[in-house]
């Protein structure tokens, strides 16, 4: 059970750290990084339930499938914000509030 | 799990895979247009989904069956949703064909599109496992990210599509970490089984409710419930007007089908086939929604007094109605389900009939602004016309189904006790307050003196066939001992 905790925090660390990075970053790329460490914080989890609570390939077999969406997601954000470059000549989300009322 | 079984499944997936020949069909014949006849991927797209439909329409009656090993059901539920979904599809793209906004652009891909979100969407409302549904939910978000900023060179476009894909990104990985603990505190990812689990109460109601709360996160984000609703005015009025209708329908309906089917199975006590049942004890999940349900009514219809934006004030609103559906989740029976199924179904027609209006208008007019709506009424009467119906609709007021709609939702909610009381008195309240913005517009058609100089082009008359297949159902479809509701109840009927 130790080790299980011990992966637990690291997640919790992880998530963590990905809330205070999308919360705080002004830079759209950062921010994403900050959504792929919530993404993993959650893979973490579910290969360390699926080792050892459930002791079945369900939680792996979920952690390829997010990896594999992970980068599906990052693929079309990048293009999104490469559009938004295209507009500002910078990524700096604060730039973006012309349909702010 | 062995293949045979997989194989057996098939027979009960024919819509999916009609609909994935029909994406696979419309990509290879967008090869060989130019883009002045890519608009014509579009009449593929609504041929694939009249026949998806009519492989719906094959399926009922097939009592409630879980396949590929159960990760998705096939059940009266799922159904009624992709009804609404591909109906609502199918109307959007109708609306998209003759847009000003998409002229002289290449549009396959945009069809294309549409269709791969509505196999999202099909999936979604039958997802019974974790995974599926997040799976599913991200191939929605993934393909509203990229229709909001169809429009690659208007700058608004692209805003929105931002603010779009780094709010669902961050909420929806707040609900597969949500999911993550769930997966650890019951040991399974089929919700029937994590029901199984959680009644046996070994599960600490701390970790319950943080975990409710993370998984609020995701759903609330996909339906526009008020903490998680700051992208919904920025996206619909930044995307292009059809999809801005079909993203305040479709993907909203979609997501309340997963929230209940989700908070009836795995967050509650009993088999939901029965008439009611109850929510797990130590997790009063009612009173959250609840509390959810009328911050949501609240701030949408506040914020939506001061809009002068068409697409923004509809935004607002849709937020409102969100709030006005979550009261029906509350309501832990058959009867509020069955409201809300019905409220969906018509609220699928009205708004998208408000909208299809506020296209017309911008096609003509090249307006978006309420102010610029003087004189419409007496200019173009039926476009006024229509919009009156949809606007009462919106409202609440007979003689539309919008009134039968709401009153199906608060008499589930009275019937359910007196627990909930105020929380309708909170819905009556907010119908007031929506009556005084829509009731503007209103008042801008018909009241105001005309200062639009001239009309300059006329509606196509298909367009005025599409305007008639709204209105119709909307004034006359609860007449006739109201299908519509008789559909709704019996769809109540999850595979558990």
């Amino acid at each position: 059970m130790h080790a299980l905790s011990s992966y637990l925090i690291l997640s919790a660390l992880l998530f963590s750290l990905g809330l205070y990075t999308v919360i705080t970053r002004k830079n759209a790329v950062a921010i994403l990084m900050g959504i792929e460490l919530i993404l993993n914080a959650a893979n973490v989890n579910f290969i360390a339930f699926s080792k050892f609570v459930t002791h079945h390939v369900e939680g792996h077999l979920m952690a390829v499938f997010i990896i594999m969406l992970a980068a599906a997601e990052a693929a079309v954000a990048l293009a999104i914000i490469l559009n938004l470059y295209n507009d500002h000549g910078n990524i700096n989300v604060d730039e973006a509030n012309a349909l702010k009322r | 799990m062995d293949l045979t079984q997989l194989a057996l499944s098939l027979k009960y997936f024919i819509p999916e895979m009609v609909l994935t020949g029909f994406i696979v069909v419309a990509i290879l014949y967008d090869l060989f247009l130019k883009p002045e006849t890519s608009h014509r991927v579009g009449f593929v797209a609504i041929a694939g989904l009249v026949v998806t439909l009519g492989m719906l329409y094959q399926q009922q009656g097939i009592p409630a069956t879980g396949i590929f090993a159960n990760m998705f059901a096939l059940d009266g539920f799922a159904t009624f949703f992709k009804w609404v979904v591909a109906i609502g599809a199918a109307l959007a793209i109708w609306m998209s064909l003759d847009t000003k906004e998409l002229e002289n652009r290449r549009v396959g891909e945009y069809h294309i599109l549409i269709l791969i979100l509505v196999l999202g969407m099909f999936l979604l409302v039958s997802a019974t496992h974790i995974i599926s549904i997040y799976l599913s939910l991200e191939m929605v978000s993934i393909m509203s990210y990229l229709l909001a900023g169809y429009l690659k060179e208007n700058s608004r476009s692209n805003e929105a599509s931002v603010k779009y894909v780094i709010y669902g990104a961050f909420s929806s990985g707040i609900m597969l970490y949500g999911l993550s603990l769930l997966y650890g505190l019951t040991g399974t990812g089929y919700i029937s089984e994590i029901q199984a689990q959680l009644v046996l109460g070994q599960v600490s109601p701390v970790m319950l409710v943080l975990v409710t709360v993370l998984l609020l996160a995701g759903f609330g984000y996909k339906i526009s419930a008020v903490p998680f609703h700051f992208w919904t005015p920025d996206v619909y009025e930044g995307a292009p007007t059809p999809i801005t209708a079909f993203l305040s329908v479709a993907p909203k309906a979609a997501g309340f089908a997963v929230l209940i089917r989700f908070f009836n199975v795995a967050l509650s006590q009993g088999d939901p086939n029965t008439p009611s049942w109850l929510a797990l004890p130590g997790l009063d999940w009612p009173m959250i929604i609840a509390v959810l349900s009328a911050i949501t009514m609240t701030v949408g219809n506040v914020l939506a007094i001061q809009q002068n934006n068409i697409k923004r004030l509809l935004a607002y609103s849709s937020i409102a109605h969100a709030g006005y559906m979550l009261m029906g989740v509350v309501v832990a029976d058959q009867t509020g389900i069955a409201a809300i199924l019905y409220y969906a179904g018509v609220y699928m027609l009205m708004n998208l009939g408000a909208f299809f209006v506020a296209i017309q208008i911008k096609n003509i007019y090249n307006t978006e602004t309420i102010a610029d709506y003087a004189g419409l009424g007496f200019k173009a009467p039926w476009i006024g016309i229509a919009m009156a119906v949809f606007l009462f609709a919106l409202t609440g007021l007979p003689p539309t189904a919008g009134f039968v709609a709401k009153f199906y939702l608060f008499r589930a909610l009275v019937q359910f006790g007196d627990g909930f009381l105020w929380l309708a008195m909170f819905g009556l309240l907010n119908g007031v307050v929506s009556l005084f913005y829509y009731m503007r517009i209103l008042k801008a058609m018909y009241f105001d003196k005309m200062e639009i100089p001239e009309k300059l082009t006329a509606v196509p008359l298909h367009f005025n066939v599409l305007m008639f297949i709204l209105v119709v159902p909307l004034l006359v479809g609860w007449m006739f001992g109201d299908p519509l509701s008789i559909w709704a109840a019996e769809a109540v009927q999850f595979f558990f």
